[in-house]
């Protein structure tokens, strides 16, 4: 049976030309990029070239904006501890969305054993952010608010232009988590207003192991990770060559293609949110058209969504996502879909498709035909 | 395809679960679980002469719910209620060749389910009910 793969959001492939661009730096080009002579010189080149092209994806005013780190999760930490703790002159306060990825949420709580007051900004039960609650609840204390371009787990695409006028009449830093939403929808940085932004590699195609942190000029912040102060002194350690390479050629694809595969993507999932709709009791999460071009989300009434994903994996080769908590370390359900207002029960039954290059529309019947069979077959299983 | 650390038999009562459905002239029917939690089974038994001669359940839950739902159905079979009644969550685990840590607790209530049927056939008066 031929595999299906819709997880995108949890891993995906690297693109074979990043993979044939970068090889070189694993094998011939592996200077390192602190030293002085030739072989260091040309790593250094290669990352100053990747620095270039990350730029550009997002529109940044120079280069330099852009430092890398090892994933969105260690650029979410410096964008927020690092501006939290340079600034506490300023204040002591930090704010981010109910549905921001736990790598926002976590460092805002440990900023709170520091004596730091969090505050968390509501979403409605589509996903956007409640901008009014935000207007409420910035004040000039509050040095960095954390709000996510888009949302993993149901697509919902914030209004950040507007989040980003709210956030800098009333309080300092706007930080954008981008992960989901880079390479997908067109960013920029300076039209949409945004301070500090995360990107990660991974998820557009590039290698894992490596992520970027925009930062506007005159943002100040201090760095989490001191040593020899690599990347500004704001991120120390020797350079992942080949993965920043990778990531630099993996913007330059997505800024090329971005807009041609979204549209060929979008077309797909459509007809998924059709078909899958159809089935009784089933539901769309997330907005219904202000969504990222290749997520399709759902919660299906009286099944489980761990059940859903072995079915689909076992049973038809397909691999989805689910935010049920029986799939999940702490065997909480995904605060996500708690933060749209969906009881526990509710979201127990959810599945998440992220489509990516492999997908074709072709295969929407087969998906459709499995998730039917799927859900048919556990509510015959359930006594609800 | 999947791991989640699931051993083969767990994914295969996942996969093909055994005396699934219900019985409706059951002498004892136990209910365990909450649809909050993730997880709600319901046990029926059929018992002549204390022995335990059909067992069906139904399970909403994750993949070791439902697993081990379908393992102490095939356990029980046939066994005496009072033997019955003392198959544990272990006993069930162990019979699945394992179950990840996390799973051992919140979806390994299958055992629970068939006690509660078993208490719910002693409680109508066990055997006393034979012949009616």
């Amino acid at each position: 049976m031929k595999r299906i793969y819709l997880d995108h959001a949890s891993a995906m492939p690297v693109d074979p030309r990043v993979l044939a661009f970068a090889e070189r730096y694993l094998k011939s080009d592996f200077g390192n990029p602190s030293s002085l002579h030739s072989a260091g010189l040309t790593a250094k080149t290669a990352i100053e070239d990747a620095r270039k092209k990350i730029a550009e994806l997002i529109n940044a005013e120079k280069e330099t904006c852009i430092i890398f780190t090892g994933c969105a999760t260690e650029s979410n930490n410096l964008a927020i501890k690092g501006t939290a703790l340079r600034n506490m002159g300023k204040g002591k306060k930090v704010a981010a969305s109910a549905i921001e990825h736990i790598s926002v949420i976590n460092p805002m709580k440990e900023l709170q054993k520091s004596g730091f007051e969090f505050t968390v900004i509501p979403v409605d039960s589509i996903g956007m952010v409640d901008v009014e609650k935000l207007n409420d609840s910035l004040t000039k204390d509050t040095t960095v608010t954390s709000i996510m371009y888009a949302n993993s787990e149901i697509g919902t695409i914030e209004p950040i232009k507007k989040i980003s006028e709210i956030v800098h009449q009333k309080a300092l830093y706007l930080h954008v988590d981008a992960t989901a939403a880079a390479g997908r929808i067109p960013i920029d940085v300076q039209n949409d207003g945004i301070d500090l932004l995360t990107l990660s590699s991974n998820d557009m195609y590039g290698p894992q192991g490596v992520g970027t942190l925009y930062i506007k000029p005159g943002v100040r912040l201090q760095t989490v990770l001191p040593g020899g102060g690599q990347e500004r002194g704001l991120r120390s350690g020797t350079e992942n060559i080949f993965a920043i390479v990778g990531m630099g050629e993996a913007a330059r694809i997505a800024k090329d293609e971005m807009r041609q595969e979204s549209e060929r993507l979008e077309e797909i999932r459509d007809k998924l949110i059709d078909e899958i709709t159809k089935i009784e009791e089933s539901y769309l999460t997330g907005h219904p058209n202000q969504r990222l071009p290749h997520h399709a989300s759902f919660r299906f009434s009286g099944i489980e969504g761990e059940s859903i994903l072995l079915n689909m994996d076992m049973r038809h080769n397909i691999q989805i996502a689910t935010g049920s908590a029986c799939s999940s370390k702490t065997l909480e359900p995904s605060h996500v879909l708690l933060a749209i207002g969906l009881k526990h029960e509710e979201a127990h039954g959810s599945m998440v498709i992220t489509l990516g290059q492999s997908n074709r529309l072709e295969e929407v019947p087969k998906i459709t035909e499995a998730v039917k069979e799927t859900i048919e077959r556990l509510r015959q299983l359930s006594p609800l | 395809m999947a791991q989640i650390g699931y051993s083969k038999k767990v994914l295969d009562h996942f996969m093909n679960p055994r005396n699934v459905g219900t019985i409706e002239d059951a002498d004892g029917y136990g209910k365990v679980g909450n649809p909050v939690c993730g997880d709600l089974m319901e046990m029926y038994i059929k018992v002549k002469d204390d022995i335990i001669i059909d067992i069906k359940f139904k399970t909403f839950g994750c993949g070791s719910a439902i697993a081990t739902s379908s393992m102490v159905t095939e356990m029980a079979k046939g066994m005496h209620v009072d033997e019955a009644l003392k198959l544990t969550r272990n006993d069930v685990a162990d019979e699945l060749e394992g179950l990840p840590p996390v799973k051992m607790h919140c979806s390994n209530l299958a055992a629970d389910a068939l006690h509660a049927a078993i208490k719910d056939y002693k409680k109508k008066g066990g055997e006393t009910k034979e012949g009616q």
